[in-house]
């Protein structure tokens, strides 16, 4: 066997043990169709133009074993400490990738809200998943995805119903704890939302201390027409963790997506966030902050289809490196032919603060249609040495101003939250994270 | 309306200006490469052992490579071995080029007359040096002399590589090398002419230098290698600019320039590019692959780039600056045109390695018809490159819906005292400011010449004098039925 097959084969074996398990045949077929797709392409060559920033080699060199054989045990006390959103409100808990129903709080929210296990959505509503699941199971050869489809086994299905305003918020935690043996788990979140309802979701990915597992996760997001759905995710993984994140969302007519991303943990973290917006008056506002501070890799690529007329989209990513941190942010957006009256406008912002550390960005623009009004831009830069004298002539120490302008750089992306809850939950979890990486130096 | 469209057809219609075959009989290769026919070129050219090496050196690396597929360009495959390598007009001797214009094929002159480009004229009048390039070999180069006087050398490549050997054995390929890239390699190994130009130090060149391309056979890929050269606070400006007949057959275009900048030096390279982008239906047209790369090799340097790009089916052009030494400068300016069935694949790389360098891009594009325009840069700053600037910015207007505008900035940096910016928007061409012009009586097609020239003013001002004109009328040439 040579070297490249490899960190496949080790897939493979896992996949193998899982084959007794009963599906209905087209869903045997999609995990064997996605997993041959997998073990083809294996991971992503070094070479390509995704991935030309982010190699893998790290994570190709270890070996996970597959989640459900280890159960482990977290006290909800700690949990709440840690990411409790709100008093009361309802959170679906996940331990390495399998549900957790203990650790489940708060009381369902509305009716028409409807949350299925996926295990149990698999055998009880299989045409309904099938519908949601085949148009983006294996999306564009991504190798990360079919690999989710390959063992696609648990997450949840959220449905909510023509019309229905949900009034609180619900969280899904995805938790990483420590085990003799670190995991691979591969989540999968399907989220419908029919005409004009509207969600707000807190998607937390959090690592205990001494955790060590690779997370590879998939969002799939359909807003019916008029529909809304608030996204916040936060990802505070352990520093040993590997995360990898796909996100796809597709908008019908006049639907809003508010997206915002927080990185501020794990080893080395990948997200993909891609939305389409497939009808006129559909919007999305996405933003995120993104902190690269240790030895920590970041990436965040975007990517927005404008396919229809009259679409409207607005992104701010901003990114803080550290010590020898390395980010890397690539955000495309494409305006097909027909998308005429697009509004586009894209910024991304990096404080590099560090000798050792590094930034590579590439906002892109590819237009086909004339009448559009697009623009993005992207900086690389420093705190403001004038504005630090500024602080320490006040008698700040220097960590101190450090901190005070770090902060208020990232804050500009949490201001963008309207909800008051949530926008001190993301400062919150922020505050854990900055105090440390605005004033690292370089060892 | 109706009157307007039928206007538009006529001026849809209306053909490339410079497209026209010079009939002279040319001593060409038969197509096809391989080391033999490398050999032919280099002694044909008499050239010194060390330049064969050098090109068969590039010819075995390039048979490795493969032709690469990144750029957002789409073409059929290029036949590499349907290609002739050489071309030169038999009617010049081989062993000694020109003295004097006396001495140039009088039909060659009248095809400099038919291009707007009366020799003689234009280097009396403007003070010009004209090196011109006709296919392969250079056929005239006129004030010599005078540039002699002062120490600076400007000459044809050939005549580089007979009379001043150590001087290209010690810069070529010093910026390029031959490994360079599939297309620089190409021309590495197959180049047959081009322009060198040698400043010594401290002298600043009392004239622009300029140089006119030209290509005339038919299946003649031109394969120009130019060589630039400012020794410590030397100073040159140096104009290219091309057209090119019209022809049925997609030819190749595989340029590589390489400006070397001592400390204290400045160059300024500026090129008009008008070749044959093809007809309206996308037919025909130049494949322009090329590799223009400068190096600020001294302290306090200085390299611009100017470009105006109107012609060529498909454009792939990077002019890049290293910036080597401490507090050297790069600049590039450029504006793109793309129409018809054009592709356009430009932009730049600036490469910060020394202390304080800054770096400027001023990026225009263009596009009309069902053309494709996209910027491809590159901002890299290495982790000693303290104090770095960049600001770049990349604007794109469209005048057709069937048209389309892409931008590709990459920045990578590695340093925590640099500063990086980027700025680009995508717009139409804005219909207030046309119905204003409008309705003060300027034509359609008048108010949009106006518009772009506006929009292309900040790289316009950075053109010399000569070129400036010259760039305003071609912009017009180039879009002409382009807005409907």
């Amino acid at each position: 066997m040579n070297a490249v097959a490899e960190p496949v084969q080790a897939y493979a074996d896992s996949f193998e043990a899982l084959q007794g398990r009963h599906a209905p045949d087209w869903l045997a077929a999609l995990r064997r169709n996605a997993f041959a797709q997998f073990a083809e392409r294996g991971f992503p060559p070094e070479r390509h133009e995704d991935w030309k920033y982010s190699n893998t080699r790290a994570l190709q060199k270890l070996r996970f074993s597959p989640a459900a054989a280890q159960p482990a045990i977290v006290d909800a006390a700690s949990l709440d400490a840690a990411l409790l959103l709100q008093e009361g409100a309802q959170r679906l808990v996940f331990v390495n990738g399998v549900p957790a129903p203990a650790l489940n709080a708060g009381a369902t929210l509305v009716e028409e809200l409807r949350i299925t296990s996926l295990d149990v959505a698999l055998r009880e509503r299989d045409t309904r998943i099938r519908d949601l699941l085949l148009p983006q199971a294996l999306w564009d050869h991504d190798p990360f995805t079919a690999l989710n489809t390959a063992f696609l086994a648990h997450g949840t299905l959220i449905e909510v119903s023509a019309g229905t305003q949900v009034p609180a918020a619900l969280q899904l935690i995805f938790l990483s704890t420590p085990l003799a043996e670190p995991c691979a788990n591969h989540p999968r979140v399907i989220l419908a939302l029919d005409e004009n309802s509207r969600l707000t979701l807190v998607e937390s990915h959090f690592g205990l201390t001494g955790a060590a597992n690779f997370t590879n996760s998939c969002t799939q997001i359909v807003l019916g027409s008029g529909a809304q759905l608030d996204y916040l995710a936060v990802q505070r993984e352990a520093p040993d963790d590997f995360h990898v994140s796909r996100v796809y969302v597709s908008q019908q007519e006049h639907s809003r997506l508010v997206s915002q991303i927080y990185n501020l943990g794990g080893q080395w973290v990948r997200n993909d966030l891609r939305v389409r917006l497939e009808a006129p008056g559909a919007s999305v506002h996405m933003s995120g902050l993104y902190l690269a501070d240790r030895r920590r890799h970041v990436d965040n690529h975007t990517r927005i289809d404008h396919l229809a007329a009259h679409t409207t989209s607005d992104e701010l990513y901003r990114g803080i490196i550290s010590d020898r941190g390395h980010a890397v942010f690539n955000g495309k957006v494409v305006v097909a032919e027909a998308a005429v009256k697009t509004d586009a406008t894209q910024t991304n912002n990096n404080l590099l603060l560090t000798r050792n550390g590094e930034i590579d960005t590439k906002p892109e623009l590819e237009i086909y249609a004339d009448d559009v009004k697009c623009s993005h831009g992207a900086t690389i830069g420093q705190l403001d040495e004038q504005a630090l004298f500024y602080l320490r002539s006040r008698g700040l120490d220097l960590d101190t101003a450090r901190e005070m302008l770090t902060g208020a750089f990232a804050r500009v992306v949490a201001d963008r939250i309207a909800s008051p809850a949530l926008r001190s939950f993301a400062q919150a979890q922020l505050a854990t994270a900055l105090p440390q990486a605005a004033t690292e130096k370089c060892a | 309306m109706a009157k307007r469209a039928t206007d538009l057809e006529k001026l849809m219609r209306s053909e490339y200006r410079h497209g026209f075959v010079t009939d002279i009989e040319a001593d060409t290769v038969p197509p096809g490469l391989n080391e033999d026919v490398i050999r032919l070129i280099s002694a044909k050219k008499g050239e010194p052992e060390f330049m064969l090496a050098w090109r068969l050196k590039a010819y075995r690396h390039w048979i490795s490579m493969h032709e690469p597929q990144w750029a957002h360009v789409q073409h059929a495959p290029i036949d590499y071995q349907a290609i002739s390598y050489y071309s030169a007009p038999k009617t010049q001797k081989k062993e000694e080029g020109p003295k004097s214009l006396a001495d140039v094929d009088p039909k060659l002159l009248e095809t400099y007359e038919k291009l707007g480009v009366p020799l003689h004229e234009r280097a009396k009048l403007a003070g010009v040096a004209v090196d011109a390039v006709f296919d392969s070999v250079s056929v005239a180069t006129t004030f010599r002399k005078k540039l002699a006087e002062v120490g600076i050398i400007f000459c044809s490549f050939s005549h580089a590589v007979q009379h001043h050997p150590q001087l290209v054995e010690q810069y070529l390929g010093s910026v390029v090398p031959y490994s360079d890239n599939f297309f620089a390699s190409l021309n590495s190994a197959v180049f047959s002419d081009g322009s060198f130009v040698f400043v010594p130090k401290g002298v600043r060149c009392p004239m622009e230098l300029s140089t006119y391309f030209r290509m005339n056979a038919a299946n003649t890929g031109q394969f120009e290698r130019t060589l630039i050269i400012a020794e410590a606070g030397a100073y040159v400006s140096y104009l290219e600019g091309c057209t090119a007949p019209m022809r049925d057959n997609n030819q190749l275009h595989a340029a590589v320039v390489e400006l070397i900048a001592l400390e204290g030096a400045h160059i300024k390279y500026s090129t008009v590019q008008n070749w044959y982008p093809g007809d309206a239906n996308g037919q025909g047209g130049i494949y322009n692959f090329v590799t223009k790369r400068g190096e600020c090799r001294g302290a306090n340097s200085h390299i611009a780039w100017t470009q105006v790009e109107t012609g060529s089916a498909i454009t792939w052009k990077y002019p890049s600056v290293i910036l080597r030494g401490d507090n050297s400068i790069g600049e590039f300016y450029s504006v793109a045109v793309t129409n018809n069935f054009q592709q356009a694949d430009t932009g730049t790389k600036m490469l910060h390695i020394g202390k304080n360098t800054r770096s400027t891009i001023v990026s225009k594009g263009i596009s009309a018809g069902r053309s494709q325009n996209s910027y491809r840069g590159l901002v890299k700053v290495l982790g000693g490159a303290d104090n770095a600037r960049n600001y770049t910015q990349c604007d794109a207007l469209l005048l057709s819906n069937r048209c389309g505008a892409h931008t590709f900035p990459y920045m990578e940096v590695k340093n925590p005292t640099a500063k990086v910016e980027h700025e680009a928007t995508t717009s139409k061409i804005d219909d207030d400011q046309l119905f204003y012009c409008r309705s003060r009586g300027i034509s359609a097609e008048d108010a949009v010449n106006m518009v772009v020239s506006g929009f292309c003013k900040d790289v316009f001002k950075e053109l010399p004098m000569e070129f400036a004109v010259e760039a305003q009328g071609l912009l017009a040439v180039s879009l002409e039925g382009a807005v409907g």
